[in-house]
């Protein structure tokens, strides 16, 4: 069962290598923006293979907390981009 | 021409759900700190995200319609909570900051053992939610 675990965990590493490539050359900020967010899913795959492989439980909430973290931040990215302030004051002036 | 107003629907209607969840997920972890991973500070923090996933999809002034709350006082309270569990154990002739616990019967919940770190922990948690914000708040509103 180790060496599925080991494969699964190989593949997302190169699957993560490949979205640090688009993070780097991408020729827009939206590029980035989503190769980071998809870099977060991935990263929360690996955790939940990383919880397996170790046979434990203590991960859970770290993959709760990282998919929560991603959506926020990727929000303010969005943010940013559309509207050039991230908090607004009033938003109906 | 009029200047159209931003249209955030499917934001704002996400955020409606998302943010209570957020929020249960943060008090699941405050009170998880004492047997599993958690603690005030990580629900402190994520009490925060929610309230700045609010801030994002709506704008500071219907946060402080919603909650009409300084967020500096709030630190205040924190502190209080975290220095008032010290002076407790100091009445009861023991040094600074010993802890006590007991078993209590509480209605609906049954034996339950309820610790005197909670009440810090509860500290450390007002604490770091009106620290977060505060900053946050300042610099957003910075014109």
């Amino acid at each position: 069962m180790t060496g599925v675990f080991m494969g699964a965990l190989i593949v997302l590493t190169i699957s993560i290598m490949m979205l640090v490539i688009r993070v780097v050359k991408g020729p827009t900020t939206p590029d980035r923006v989503v190769a980071l967010d998809a870099i977060g899913v991935l990263l929360i795959a690996i955790i939940a293979v990383l919880s397996m492989l170790l046979s434990t439980y203590a991960f859970l909430d770290v993959i709760i907390l990282l998919a929560i973290l991603a959506f926020i931040g990727t929000v303010a990215f969005a943010k940013f981009i559309e509207r050039g302030v991230i908090i607004q004051h009033d938003r109906n002036k | 021409m009029k200047k159209r107003k931003p249209n955030d629907l499917v934001l704002q209607t996400v955020t409606k759900v998302v943010s209570f969840l957020i929020i249960l997920f943060s008090i699941r972890m405050f009170f998880a700190g004492h047997y599993e991973p958690g603690g005030g500070f990580i629900g402190a923090l994520m009490t925060s995200a929610a309230l700045v996933l609010l801030l994002l999809a709506y704008d500071a002034k219907t946060l402080s319609t919603i909650l009409p709350i300084d967020y500096k006082i709030i630190t205040a309270i924190g502190l209080v909570f975290a220095i008032g569990t010290g002076v407790g154990g100091v009445l009861f002739d023991v040094p600074f900051l010993t802890h006590a616990y007991d078993k209590f019967y509480l209605p609906l919940l049954g034996e339950q053992t309820l610790h005197s770190a909670l009440i810090f922990d509860l500290g450390v948690y007002l604490g770091v939610i009106g620290v977060t914000l505060t900053i946050i708040k300042t610099i957003g509103e910075s014109e």
